[in-house]
């Protein structure tokens, strides 16, 4: 039993007892009361306690045991790594498993990838341009958004498909097109059908799980250098590693559609004598086509995401554009085919989007059109984009992007004015922001992390574990650890560990502040939400480009894009929380004449603590893969490694240990935040954890 | 009190074999079902020592051919389970099933696949609509399952379209109608396959009182026009008063009482039932059969005649009208005599209240 659970009940019983007796019931009551209230901020003393402990071990042991590894200093096992790696890119053409499997994978997924090229974007098939030209592709884009979604995002479509050539990007935009579009329809084939089978098997459910939550946990940037060891670097690795980040929505929302189907419509089916298969073709399935749809459309948003980092591993498209011009600090450039990739986000969301309402819209208002007006309409459309296809394949100027069309030059003039006046007029305030967050919270917390032995900081951080998650999770954190030590990685690590937890620190400041703004007010809801989305829908790699033209090229422009990256998961789930408080706890807290801040602050927040733990656990792992794509723009550590490993031969082995370490840092943060979290809702649960 | 020997009110023939016939079964629910049937354990014994929930424990009835069969009880009594043993939505853990002889248990998947598509059909209490079909579709569903080509199905989806008074809705979706508009279509979809046996599992307990009353009506039309034996699982008692031929009482699991309405009504089986149904209004469902009392000499027996089966309430202004006893006759016999005082005592709630 739970003390708490003890002390009610006791309570309960002394009411009805003659006050002599109940004296003695008393004194055990608030023994217990007092036990049980001394426990909660005893924990906090000891974990505040075991900092001191560190900072003290820090003035004392400085310097000492830190596992300092420079730039191109390598360990035993990087050696071996790159003696392993090359192994593997020699038996690439003699190992049956490479011959029978992997290269036949790699020719199917790099032909798709060249056919889909060579009908949009590649010149091919012995013409000096694609199949199809700008006309063609522009107009079958627009056919299609209007014949799956309606006429304002055909517009939307059609402007955003003109504007890849305005920006004078039009090849490259196809190129990423060609290689998101082949990557989704893999993605789909494969996770469509899992989804419908973890939707029907309980146990294929369970089993996938875990895989499904590994695969989103990891950062993205972690799996690109592993897979071109068997992928080699081109389109199949980028494409594979692109399902490896698409797949995951795809699987986990097709069974959300096919569990959510109503068990009574389902009996209703079995009822009446429908076989298995039926019921899933005739009730399950049309019933989760909706759903459905939502999960192709963040298939795509993340096989476009994934599609523009993928560039790090040669993919071609706007990706490398960005690529390129982040490495030679080229803001403008960067910021033209930025604006590239964000205009095909927002296009294909729209148009999915639109495609997921219409199911539901189609049959209210379409219903009362014939089939057969339907008919003559798809018939007309289709024959429109044809003649442009027409065009485009035969007529040069419908073919190639006329070059008198092309901007690209006055927006990326533009973009390096407005970012070098920022730099010149702002750098007050952005140093100043720069300074006080780096001397004040990073360097000291860096410091801390990086001077301190080893064994000092690991010691810390598993009795702080032990103290606000659980045994399980120490002992994870103790592995995971180690792990990091053996991989000759530690201070590197710790680098990035300490611009992630100040990243995460100030997404939840702004996840706080914001999120409880947003849940408390519905007109900033409705003016944020929209703001949230389409970050949320933006791919990662574009939000280091603005910041980049702010505060150049540090470790502090990488911190800030984290946080801009994680800042509307965290938000939205801290708005999600609040909202969720029972309206009628807060009507009787402000009944009791609470102010606003009494209610934000003694009712509301702790009443959606698990969701603000649930936040902070969703941050870290954003920040986390984002910190890391920061090695791009002068963030060093870990993310460095990795980079460097793309480029240098002799670096491989350290880069794949860099993104090992990576990955067991996410591991480790996941599985801490998550046993905190258990702990909060506990908590907030009676105190269960309590003994 | 005696109890009056039984009185049938309508036309099902009591000797014929049943279409339906349930013995000793059972329904577990939890690990080692198997061991508790037969155990008398109480339900929350069994909870305690074998983790297990009886749902239905040891339910023996006769269903007979186009009758309207009531079951009803509480929520947890175990009749929502019970119904959905008749076609194995549920597997039942013991027992026999027999529908026309037939044990529905020994029936293999494509057997009872067939039994399920052609012999009996089920209305939800939900409806359990397809959503993105209209009506015409979703009431041809059952006959698309059996492979019926698309022309005869429709044809026989407008029939029954008919039949329920959805006519001018076809194309409608189920979201576009009320909900006893939504229930019409549940009826047209188990009606459409034409089965033997058509169940009811609570469809009316998500309408409001008005149109609850109006499907009741429907029911009773249907079951007229279409003559269908229905077995209705209902939990409030004044629809299973209003549309039984027969009404079995469950409780926990288990059979309290099986009998006509006026059965239940008049002679309560026990104290649950009693309480049951002491609020219900005695001269709606008694019959002067309940309440006669015999000649004595010294009656005068030139009053006017009823039947034993009129409900004391069409009763009412015929007794206290006439001047003398009314005598209760069938065909010639004469079974007792009522007067106003017999009426007057029942409609006071007299001493069995």
């Amino acid at each position: 039993m739970t003390g708490r659970g003890e002390v009610v009940q006791s309570r309960g019983t002394v009411a009805m007892k003659p006050a002599k007796e109940s004296q003695a019931k008393e004194g055990r009551v608030s023994a217990v009361a007092a036990r049980v209230a001394a426990r909660l901020p005893a924990r906090g003393y000891l974990v505040v306690a075991t900092l001191a402990v560190w900072v003290l071990g820090w003035a004392l042991l400085r310097g000492r045991d830190t596992l300092a590894l420079g730039g191109a200093e390598l360990t035993p096992l990087h050696g071996g790594l790159n003696t392993g790696m090359d192994a593997i890119d020699d038996s690439r053409n003699s190992n049956p498993f490479f011959l029978y499997f992997i290269n036949y994978i790699r020719l199917f997924i790099d032909e798709a990838v060249r056919f889909v090229q060579a009908l949009i974007s590649q010149p091919s098939f012995d013409r000096p341009v694609p199949v199809l030209g700008w006309l063609g592709v522009a107009g079958l884009a627009t056919a299609i958004a209007l014949l799956y979604g309606n006429r304002k995002v055909a517009l939307l479509t059609a402007a955003g498909f003109l504007s890849f050539g305005v920006l004078g990007l039009w090849q490259e935009s196809m190129d990423t097109l060609a290689l998101t579009l082949t990557a989704v329809v893999l993605s789909l084939a494969v996770g469509i059908p899992l989804g419908v089978w973890a939707g029907l098997s309980d146990r294929f459910h369970r089993l996938v799980t875990p895989v499904l939550d590994f695969m989103q946990t990891m950062p993205t940037f972690v799996y690109l250098a592993p897979l071109t060891l068997f992928f080699l670097i081109g389109p199949a690795s980028a494409t594979v590693a692109t399902m490896i980040y698409a797949i995951p929505p795809a699987i986990r929302i097709t069974a959300l559609g096919i569990r959510q189907v109503s068990p009574e419509t389902l009996e209703a089916g079995t009822s009446m004598g429908a076989t298995p298969a039926q019921a899933l073709r005739l009730v399950r399935l049309p019933m989760a086509k909706q759903t459905i749809i939502v999960g192709v459309n963040q298939t795509i948003m993340a096989a476009l995401s994934m599609a523009t980092i993928a560039a790090l591993i040669d993919a071609p498209g706007l990706g490398q554009t960005v690529l390129k011009a982040l490495q030679t600090l080229d803001v403008g450039t960067a910021f033209n085919a930025g604006l590239a990739i964000v205009i095909m986000a927002v296009v294909l969301d729209r148009v999915t989007s639109a495609a997921s309402r219409r199911v539901e819209v189609a049959r209210r208002a379409g219903r009362l059109r014939t089939a057969r007006g339907r008919r003559v309409e798809v018939a007309g459309v289709l024959g429109v984009a044809a003649v442009l296809g027409y065009l485009s394949y035969t007529y040069i100027w419908a073919a190639e992007f006329p070059a008198d069309a092309n901007l690209g030059p006055y927006v990326r003039r533009a973009a390096d004015a407005a970012s070098q006046w920022v730099q010149d007029s702002l750098v007050t305030y952005t140093d100043a922001l720069k300074n006080l967050l780096t001397n004040a919270l990073l360097n000291p917390f860096e410091k801390l992390l990086t001077g301190s032995p080893w064994w000092l900081v690991a010691a810390v951080a598993v009795v702080v574990i032990l103290l606000v998650g659980s045994v399980r999770a120490a002992l994870v954190a103790t592995v995971g650890l180690l792990v990091l030590v053996l991989l000759g990685l530690w201070q590197d690590s710790m680098v990035t560990l300490a611009s992630t937890l100040v990243a995460t620190v100030l997404v939840m400041l702004l996840g706080m502040v914001v999120g409880v703004w947003m849940g408390r007010s519905d007109r900033v809801d409705t003016l944020l939400r929209p703001v949230l989305d389409a970050g949320q829908t933006m791919p990662a790699f574009v939000y280091l480009v603005p910041i980049l033209g702010l505060f150049g090229p540090t470790r502090f422009t990488a911190i800030i894009a984290a946080v801009v990256f994680a800042a509307p998961v965290a938000i939205k789930l801290v708005a999600e929380g609040i909202r969720g408080v029972s309206a009628t706890t807060v009507e009787a807290a402000t009944s009791a004449g609470a102010s606003a801040w009494q209610l934000i602050s003694k009712v509301q927040l702790p009443m959606a603590r698990s969701a603000v733990t649930l936040a902070t656990s969703q941050g870290l792992i954003y920040v986390l893969s984002m910190v890391v794509v920061g090695g791009l723009v002068g963030a060093g550590a870990l993310g460095y490694d990795v980079v460097a490993g793309f480029s240098q031969h002799q670096l491989r082995g350290k880069g794949l240990a860099a993104g090992l370490a990576i990955v067991v840092l996410g591991i480790v943060l996941d599985r801490v935040t998550r046993a905190a979290t258990e702990r909060a809702d506990a908590a907030a649960h009676g105190g269960l954890h309590q003994r | 009190m005696t109890v009056p020997s039984v009185a049938e009110r309508s036309a099902p023939d009591i000797d014929a074999p049943p279409i339906l016939a349930v013995r000793g079964l059972w329904k577990v629910f939890g690990p080692k079902a198997e061991s508790v049937v037969g155990s008398t354990l109480t339900r929350d014994e069994l909870k305690q020592q074998n983790g297990c929930v009886a749902a239905v424990r040891d339910v023996s009835f006769e269903v007979r051919r186009g009758e309207v069969f009531v079951v009803m009880g509480l929520s947890g009594s175990g009749k929502s389970t019970l119904v959905r043993c008749l076609t194995r939505l549920i597997e039942p853990t013991a027992g026999e099933i027999l529908l026309d002889g037939e044990d529905v248990r020994k029936a293999d998947d494509r057997s009872l696949r067939e039994l399920r598509r052609h012999r009996m059909a089920m209305v939800f209490q939900h409806f359990g609509l397809l959503p993105h079909r209209c009506v015409l579709h979703n009431v041809a569903f059952g006959l698309e399952i059996r492979g019926v080509s698309k022309r005869e199905r429709y044809a026989r989806a407008r029939e029954v379209i008919e039949l329920v008074g959805l006519n001018g809705f076809e194309n409608s979706y189920p979201d576009q109608l009320s909900g006893g508009m939504q229930q019409r279509v549940g009826l047209a979809r188990a009606l459409a396959a034409d089965p033997e046996v058509l169940l009811f599992d609570e469809p009316f307990s998500a309408l409001d009182p008005l149109i609850r009353r109006e499907m009741q009506n429907e029911v009773i039309r249907l079951h007229h026009e279409v003559g269908k034996t229905m077995v209705f699982i209902t939990h409030d008692l004044s629809e299973a008063l209003k549309l039984g031929d027969r009404i079995l009482i469950m409780r926990d699991g288990e059979l309290v009482q099986v009998g006509t309405p006026d059965q239940v009504v008049g002679a309560p089986a026990d104290d649950y039932v009693r309480d049951f149904v002491s609020d219900i209004p005695r001269s709606d469902v008694l019959t002067l059969r309940w309440i006669m009392r015999p000649a004595q000499p010294g009656d005068p027996l030139d009053g006017p005649t009823l039947g034993p089966d009129v409900v004391i309430r069409d009763a009412v202004h015929a007794v206290l009208s006439a001047e003398r006893p009314v005598r209760v006759m069938d065909g010639e016999t004469l079974l007792g005599v009522v007067t106003s005082a017999e009426i007057l005592e029942v409609i006071a709630g007299g001493p069995q209240a």
